[in-house]
């Protein structure tokens, strides 16, 4: 038995439509038998992780809070692996727009400074974050240094940098040792949108970003070439496209985005500079990207379904004492199940019993 | 002097893990295949071969299972890319996360636990000569193996025919097809080896490096050891001086921040991040005019039958 593809005349649109849902279905029953083998009853235990946090008001405004940064991340990574420009340090460049704002907020801390405080911060963030990430961009395009590697290790560095200004020059002195900054001032604190909530101001942003993803691919010059450059890179140098020149976009305006993420977060639920203020949303925003077909309106669901794992994975651990990694094993299999059915849009798979014959087919 | 001594055996135990990993990926990607789930596929070595060898008491059975291991995740890797067409770049990262997820789970029961690291090699005579004798002589059994693993790769490389046919696979997958190989099965081969390599380089963590399981212990190596076989430029020997190297930045900078130099103990941690950043760029820009880097690496290949 052998499995042939073979290359589909055109890409098949309703495959493009529904291969999302055929992965999360495979998924669901990869888990189901994951669960089983832990000991776990694998319906209670599919309903603790994708169907209780749907139920209450708390888990949902925790969702849309999760989502957030998942979505806006993955917005700016699939205009790079739109333009074959690999950025897979978004976690890095999530962090250092975290430390870059949380500057501000440390400086001002105690100081009758106005509402300028927060705006500041926002830029000050988005602008380190694409800083930082123009970094491989250049060296790819000057040195031909590869973009993956560069970016994943500047990852590594920028959790040092966290770490090291937590632990010396801006840990509270009021914190009992711990490695963290001071509550920052409610100037420099993204403001919820309903008192009392969860919700902040950031979920608006990430719409708005979303939006314009969707007008920028759909409806402008910049949006096409971006398309064109990673679909057809041969084209594109004939159409005068300059790729280099979009790799340094793609990778600066994720970059921003990122860290714009970054800083929203730490302003935003987490209150304070911290280590570990991420549960890796730069890596998992790589899935959100793919799982959305690097579409901006599919991005927007993709990060609302993974923030469901983060919670569901959350609640089952309290509830059923499943370890908080089947979480990340959920995500790398939901992974591996998108590529394999985006291949379905491309080509056909046949399965072929007979032994292998040379006079099958036209090759 | 004991100090100097101490140095290079930290030195080569360090560098030993970089180099295995490293080997394995050079022959993937030496057949054409970008297999960015190094470091997935380490990290589960890692606890696969610490619970093998926790459980059964033997450094052996335990760096057999940190092997397997690693060759079955480069099996769905293999599954993924070769036959089913899928982007290399984006199935790696898939096996890097679903590795560190998996590597939670099985290792979760044996933190906190340990075991006794592989014995050193003793030979009464020569591991007692001073200076030279430890080093040469008194290692523990990875690191000679590591050694010969890469003179291994060489000559099966440059050597053989089947070396040779597998290069050809990666310099141009439609000529080795039309000329009748079967350039599939022969990337899913190397895909395996790149696999058992790097489960292997994970397990040698905790079986030799430090006796015990932490999650995530292999911090970053296998994404170094990818960035070595680029340092390398896709030639095994340059792999050991390259291995040899970090390994040195690496052990450097922990002894610098035992010394107490007065820099913050995160920006000497960060120095070999930076230190593969750097080489990277001097690397790649040395490179001027055409690269070294097998010419259909990472390409998607479907046989037209």
């Amino acid at each position: 038995m052998q499995l042939v593809l073979e290359k589909r005349a055109e890409r098949s649109n309703t495959i493009a439509l529904v291969s999302p849902l055929i992965a999360i279905g495979l998924t669901v029953v990869t888990m189901s038998i994951l669960f089983a083998i832990l000991g776990k009853n694998p319906v209670s235990a599919l309903i603790v992780y994708f169907i209780d946090p749907l139920t209450d008001a708390y888990s949902l405004q925790e969702i849309a809070v999760k989502a957030s940064p998942l979505v806006m991340i993955a917005i700016g990574l699939s205009l790079c692996y739109l333009a074959n420009a690999w950025n897979i340090g978004a976690e890095g460049q999530f962090l250092i727009g975290a430390v870059a704002g949380s500057w501000l907020a440390v400086k001002t801390q105690g100081t009758d400074a106005g509402l300028w405080v927060l705006p500041a911060m926002l830029l000050l963030g988005a602008a380190a974050g694409a800083l930082y990430a123009l970094i491989p961009a250049i060296c790819k395009v000057r040195f031909g240094a590869s973009e993956i590697l560069t970016s994943l290790m500047l990852v590594y560095v920028a959790d040092l940098l966290l770490d090291y200004l937590v632990r010396g020059p801006w840990r509270d002195p009021a914190g009992f040792n711990f490695p963290t900054t001071a509550e920052f001032d409610p100037v420099a604190t993204v403001p919820v949108l309903i008192e009392g909530g969860r919700l902040h101001l950031g979920a608006v942003i990430t719409l708005l970003v979303v939006a314009a993803a969707a007008v920028l691919l759909g409806r402008t010059i910049k949006g096409f070439e971006i398309r064109v450059v990673g679909a057809a890179p041969r084209a594109a140098r004939f159409g005068g496209f300059n790729a280099n020149q979009l790799t340094l976009l793609t990778f600066a305006v994720s970059g921003a985005l990122a860290g714009l993420a970054g800083i929203i977060e730490v302003a935003g639920p987490v209150g304070h500079l911290q280590p570990g203020i991420s549960p890796g949303y730069g890596f998992t925003a790589i899935i959100v990207a793919f799982l959305g077909r690097l579409n901006p309106i599919g991005i927007l669901i993709a990060g609302l379904f993974l923030a469901l794992t983060f919670i569901g994975g959350e609640q089952a651990q309290i509830a059923m004492k499943i370890p908080l990694d089947v979480t990340k094993v959920f995500q790398g299999i939901l992974l591996f199940y998108v590529l394999a059915c985006d291949s379905l849009i491309l080509y056909r798979f046949r399965l072929i019993f007979a032994s292998r014959q040379v006079s099958s087919g036209t090759g | 002097m004991e100090l100097v001594e101490a140095i290079i055996l930290s030195v080569l135990a360090a560098s030993t893990p970089l180099l295995i990993a490293a080997t394995g990926e050079l022959v993937t990607e030496r057949a054409g295949v970008l297999n960015l789930g190094v470091e997935g596929m380490m990290i589960v070595g890692a606890a696969c071969g610490f619970g093998g060898a926790w459980l059964s008491g033997s450094t052996i059975i335990g760096a057999l299972c940190g092997i397997i291991a690693g060759m079955l995740l480069s099996l769905v890797f293999a599954m993924m890319t070769l036959g089913l067409a899928v982007n290399q770049v984006a199935s790696g990262l898939a096996l890097t996360i679903l590795g560190i997820g998996l590597s939670g789970l099985i290792g979760a029961g044996f933190v906190g636990e340990r075991i006794t690291p592989a014995p050193h090699l003793h030979i009464p005579g020569l591991t007692d000569i001073p200076l030279i004798g430890r080093i040469l002589f008194g290692e523990d059994p990875f690191i000679y193996l590591s050694l010969a693993l890469v003179v291994a790769v060489w000559g099966f490389l440059y050597r053989t025919r089947p070396g040779l046919v597998l290069r050809a696979c990666g310099d141009n997958h439609v000529s080795a097809h039309a000329l009748g190989y079967p350039v599939l099965r022969i990337r899913t081969l190397a895909v395996m080896f790149g696999g058992a390599c790097a489960g292997l380089a994970g397990a040698y963590l905790p079986l030799a490096y430090t006796p015990f399981f932490i999650p995530g212990m292999t911090a970053g190596r296998g994404w170094i050891a990818l960035a070595l076989v680029v340092f390398a430029s896709w030639l095994p020997g340059r792999l050991v001086i390259g291995a040899y190297l970090f390994g040195a930045v690496t052990i450097l900078q922990l002894h610098a921040q035992g010394a107490g130099v007065g820099i913050p103990s995160q920006f000497m941690s960060a120095l070999p991040y930076l230190a593969t950043v750097i080489v990277l760029v001097l690397i790649s820009r040395a490179r001027t005019g055409g690269s070294t880097a097998p010419a259909a690496l990472g390409t998607v290949f479907v046989p037209d039958r």
